[in-house]
């Protein structure tokens, strides 16, 4: 082994023909490295991005490239019922969606770390939902959430008798928005509880000795030392689900595609209903960028409201 | 208040009665319990879609002579008429090539970026990486209508073509996160050894980075097939005719037809195509919850 490559970079020095030498000339390497990712990602992540904020700002349909038409559509978009219904499902969609995957996924996430038999065959099933894809479970949950053959309406009247009647999942729109959201919240436990897991692992285990000998409680050592521990850790999470969650389409799309009467609306189906299955390209693009700000809020609120506590795991403030 | 119940707490720890109390009924109450209802919940989804997919017509929609969560008589009706009524190996087909496709092109083009910025070390590198790395904050929902235009423009639409060139926008930048975070972990030393022996930069990067980044790779891989495997609303916006359409898409599209569902196909073809992902994760599991976990400490 070090022989042949003794051989061969003696062979290389000897005689460097020019490839090899501009190959091992670093500016140059470092452009051909970086290249294929910069390029993918300028051609179709950075100019579509601007492109669809130019198109917000045109009249462009299907077929036929618009002209610049100003705020026209955000002006259309504040008047329109189904924009703010959108938003305001969005919002609460987000908000109800991330506390319940926080909570659970938390809590699950806790009792994970215990030590237990069988402990990392447990940890790969409850990752499953989260590896299978979105749009194949999310059909199942429609076939759970049936008006006449839902298992948990059989639960519920058949074999409990807590209920008279089958539950109408679908069919108005707080039990619909409701169902989503459930659904929502069981994909995202296990990305959550996963993702703590390994927080909570890298809390050392003398903070806890410490606190015990000094008589501190359950609820105080979780109170006091874990979850200020998690925090940093907390935050990157919770940005990343909020911005998924916020813009999730799947879910919504396969289940109930909006209906019924548009109640179940986020701004991601409203802009592919209007963009792409309509045909007005520029006011399903309005939509979409009318997301951006409250990204943009959600981000900054999550990440620096939670992670400014840097420095109480020791490490410097970046 | 407070501190007498502390302490007594802590006295009744010391106490060992209590302390296999403790160990006993209370770790089954406050762990076991709560972790099988956890379990249960998350995977009854899929236990319902496995079983309605075996499940003959009759019984699916008879709760009462029939238990539900049971099967009395099994049946591969759904799948036999998933597997040759409908274009469902064509559909199968065409995402295995879409994620094996973009799968290889984004661990291509995310390795050599990762080598750069972590290795190479160019004046601003760290503004590079923050800048791949913030391209994974821009989430698809708002993406997808200017995409479809440019992937007109290009002469892509309904091509899987523009799912495999589509796709790396959101595996590159999770990718080469996670393989910058490998880079660190190999010693540097080594690199330089062989430059003192006399190797080229990429002699380097092929024969010793690139072994010892393995594990990376897989994780990067596997992951990326996952998310490619999964990806729906680009394949749903791009892809029109049927034929080309991959396994999400299709079911939702051609599977749900008319007012009467197809549950039993619907599920069948659910099962099958979590499948090859399931077949994977199980395969891969170490390093699935590895990079999960690696790429958010990050």
């Amino acid at each position: 082994m070090s022989v042949t490559t003794l051989s061969s970079s003696a062979l290389a020095q000897r005689q460097p023909s020019w490839l090899a030498r501009l190959f091992d000339y670093k500016p140059f390497l470092i452009v051909m490295c970086l290249a294929p990712a910069i390029g993918l990602l300028a051609v179709f992540l950075t100019y579509p991005l601007g492109l669809g904020i130019w198109l917000a700002f045109t009249d462009t349909t299907i077929g036929r490239s618009g002209v610049f038409v100003g705020f026209e559509n955000f002006q259309y978009l504040l008047t329109d019922p189904l924009w703010w219904n959108a938003v305001f499902y969005s919002v609460v969609y987000t908000a109800i969606a991330t506390f319940g995957k926080f909570a659970l996924g938390f809590w699950l996430a806790l009792l994970l770390n215990n030590h237990f038999p069988f402990k990392s065959l447990l940890r790969a099933i409850v990752l499953l939902p989260w590896i299978v894809p979105t749009v194949l479970s999310a059909l199942a949950f429609w076939w759970i959430y049936d008006p006449q053959f839902s298992i948990i309406s059989y639960l519920l009247v058949d074999v409990l008798h807590w209920r008279e009647t089958n539950i109408d999942f679908l069919g108005s729109p707080w039990p619909a928005r409701l169902s989503l959201i459930a659904a929502n919240i069981w994909r995202g436990i296990p990305f959550v509880a996963i993702s703590l897991l390994a927080g909570l692992q890298t809390i050392s285990p003398s903070l806890y000795e410490a606190a015990m000998l000094d008589g501190a409680s359950a609820w105080q050592r979780f109170r006091y030392i874990t979850f200020p521990m998690m925090m940093p850790i907390l935050a990157i999470v919770m940005t990343f689900s909020i911005i998924f969650t916020f813009t999730d389409f799947q879910l919504v799309y396969a289940i109930t595609r909006g209906g019924p009467v548009n109640s179940t609306h986020l701004l991601a189906t409203l802009a592919f209903q209007r963009g792409i299955a309509g045909g007005e390209l520029g006011e399903g693009a309005a939509i979409a960028v009318s997301m951006i700000p409250f990204l943009v809020f959600a981000t900054v609120f999550s990440y620096f409201g939670l992670a400014r506590r840097k420095w109480q795991q020791g490490e410097s403030n970046e | 208040m407070s501190d007498t119940v502390a302490q007594a707490s802590a006295v009744a720890r010391a106490a060992p009665d209590t302390m296999a109390w403790d160990s006993g009924l209370r770790r089954l109450m406050m762990i076991y319990l709560p972790l099988a209802c956890f379990v249960i919940i998350l995977l009854f989804p899929f236990y319902w879609m496995a079983i309605t997919s075996f499940k003959p017509n009759a019984e699916l929609m008879n709760f009462r002579e029939h238990n539900p969560f049971w099967i009395s008589s099994p049946t591969l009706t759904h799948v036999k008429h998933l597997l040759f009524d409908t274009a469902y190996p064509r559909w199968l087909w065409t995402t295995m090539l879409v994620a094996i496709g973009s799968t290889t092109l984004s661990l291509l083009a995310s390795t050599l970026a990762a080598y750069a910025i972590e290795r190479l070390r160019f004046r601003g590198s760290p503004y590079v990486g923050l800048g791949i790395y913030l391209a994974y904050l821009v989430p698809p929902s708002i993406l997808f209508i200017p995409l479809a235009t440019v992937v007109v423009q290009f002469g892509l639409f309904d091509s899987p073509m523009a799912l495999i060139l589509v796709y790396p926008t959101f595996l590159v930048p999770f990718c080469t996160w996670l393989l910058i975070g490998y880079f660190k972990s190999i010693p540097y030393e080594l690199e330089e050894c062989a430059l003192v022996d006399g190797a080229t930069r990429l002699q380097i990067l092929r024969r010793i980075t690139l072994p010892l980044a393995v594990p990376g790779l897989i994780s990067a891989g596997i992951f990326s097939f996952t998310l490619s495997w999964n990806e729906f609303i680009y394949a749903l916006a791009f892809i029109q005719s049927g034929a080309n359409k991959t396994v999400p898409v299709a079911i939702l599209t051609e599977l749900v037809t008319g007012d009467v569902y197809q549950w039993g196909a619907l599920m069948a073809g659910s099962l099958l195509g979590s499948l090859p992902v399931a077949i994977f994760y199980s395969l891969f599991v170490d390093y699935y919850v590895s990079s999960l976990t690696g790429a958010v400490k990050e």
